[in-house]
């Protein structure tokens, strides 16, 4: 995973956040992905245009408690990318 | 990848699907339809509003996957004016279709309604067998072609292909064919046997080598898409009969989903109107109180209603004793262990299903056909 990649959902995928579940939700054809608070905090800064440091700022903007994200982030979208939730193309 | 509740009381969380069957009308005749022997009893449509009402209530319930099927469910011409008001209340909507009704101008505009995804079900491999399967002789081609034209537009597309033995050692070419029309995922869904299935079962039901062939073909496909780094899901679904253990079905009774027929029952899955039972309608009560304290909702809730066989299994949590429409249909019981469990009493009906089906020697043609005039014939009078 090149750092300077941007990152966006897969096509025809949509981040929700669910009042009933209290949670957001990645919804994809015929399914659907229930996510905890971090993952859903990353995945709405998934917009086509962050790349990771982009992202990692945005989270320490609106979590300064949180300290090494880093690691964490990153290994969240190395599987977001695995699990083919997100893609990576190079920055435009 | 819904995980199911972990927790067993009773009290139910939110539907998180809905299934709007828009309509029994179709123009296939496909002998494994799950639809209802007697469809041709329910002809009384709910309306443009009614069903507008259907998804507010749903959606506020907490349902967030909507699948728009049937029937046919492009014979409605409302479809594009449901799927915005779906759009529009934060639903991900699904078009389960056959790609009949199907056009440039209306996949331009479901679109322009915000349809997130459309499903087409193809029959076979090739024209003469899938005109065979559903009765019509030109449906494939006008399939191949929609597929297309969905991709072009830019949809992410599933194909379902329903496999019987009719069509399963064909497996090579239908995901070969699935693979050249673009599809992102492929369900390879061996039939379950409900309505017109469960008459034809006989003659459907493939062998367990053919079975067992297809899956490892499945295998060796999604191998050779990898090395291409093609990324199409596919997802083989074995026939019950040939399983150990029944699967928990719809994710337990009145657990996740919600169907809602095209006259306004409620319903926990879309086979459950073959249940001796009354299911309410959105004519006659709210969803709300349909889904939590109807009760034909809360009947298979919980264990309590288990037969001793599953109430005393650690499996219980797991499978939920199984799907209760195959149980009915198979013992006359529907709080029966399904008998597919390999620990049920009853599990000898499925050998004894096997073999019958051994024995069928019937091609596509001797088969009922899923059409109004054979409907009739399950018609209560
Ligand atoms: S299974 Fe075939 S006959 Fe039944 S609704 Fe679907 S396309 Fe129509
Ligand atoms: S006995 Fe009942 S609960 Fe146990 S595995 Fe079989 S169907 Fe499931």
């Amino acid at each position: 995973m090149n750092a300077a990649r941007v990152f966006r959902l897969r096509p025809g995928w949509r981040l929700q956040w669910e009042p009933a579940q209290g949670r957001h939700v990645l919804l994809y054809p015929e399914g659907m992905v229930q996510l905890n608070d971090s993952a859903g905090a990353v995945l709405g800064l998934v917009d086509g245009r962050r790349d990771l440091a982009a992202i990692l700022s945005a989270l320490g903007e609106r979590f300064p408690e949180a300290e090494t994200l880093a690691d964490d982030v990153h290994e969240f979208l190395a599987e977001a990318l695995a699990q083919g939730w997100i893609r990576d193309t190079e920055a435009t | 990848m819904m995980a199911p509740d972990t927790e067993h009381d009773v009290t139910p969380g939110p539907p998180l699907w809905l299934l709007a069957e828009l309509t029994y009308r179709c123009p296939l005749q496909c002998p494994y339809c799950s639809n209802p022997l007697d469809f041709a009893a329910h002809r009384d449509e709910l309306t443009t509003d009614e069903w507008r009402d259907v998804l507010r209530q749903s959606r506020a319930l907490g349902a967030a996957q909507l699948g728009f099927s049937g029937g046919e469910p492009l014979v409605r011409d409302d479809l594009e004016a449901l799927v915005a008001e779906a759009r529009e209340l934060g639903f991900y909507t699904n078009l389960i279709t056959s790609g009949l009704g199907l056009d440039s101008a209306r996949i331009t505009a479901l679109q322009a309604a915000g349809l997130d995804h459309i499903q087409i079900s193809l029959q076979a491999a090739d024209d003469d067998l899938a005109a065979a399967v559903a009765g019509a002789p030109r449906a494939h081609a006008k399939k191949l072609a929609m597929a297309r034209a969905v991709k072009a537009a830019g949809y992410p597309m599933v194909l379902n292909v329903v496999l019987h033995r009719h069509n399963i050692d064909d497996i090579d070419r239908l995901i070969a064919l699935c693979d050249e029309l673009g599809a992102d995922a492929v369900e390879l869904a061996t039939c379950q046997h409900y309505g017109w299935a469960q008459l034809n079962r006989a003659g459907l039901l493939p062998s367990r080598a053919q079975v067992e062939a297809a899956e490892a073909a499945t295998g060796r496909w999604r191998e050779r898409l990898a090395a291409r780094g093609r990324d199409m899901r596919l997802l083989f679904v074995v026939p019950d009969y040939y399983a150990e253990r029944p699967k928990a079905c719809m994710g337990g009774w009145g657990s996740l989903f919600m169907t809602v027929a095209p006259d306004g029952a409620v319903l926990p899955c879309h086979s459950a109107r073959e249940l001796p039972m009354a299911f309410p309608t959105v004519r006659e009560q709210s969803l709300a109180a349909i889904w939590q304290e109807s009760a034909a909702f809360n009947r298979f809730r919980g264990d309590a209603w288990m037969s001793p066989t599953c109430r005393d299994c650690d499996e219980r949590h797991h499978d939920y004793g199984g799907c209760r429409c195959q149980a009915y249909l198979l013992t006359g019981d529907p709080a029966a262990t399904d008998p597919v469990c390999a620990r049920s009493p009853d599990h000898g009906v499925i050998e004894a299903a096997r073999d019958e089906a051994a024995r069928d020697g019937r091609g596509l043609d001797g088969l009922v056909a899923r059409n109004v005039r054979a409907s009739r014939v399950f018609c209560r009078q």
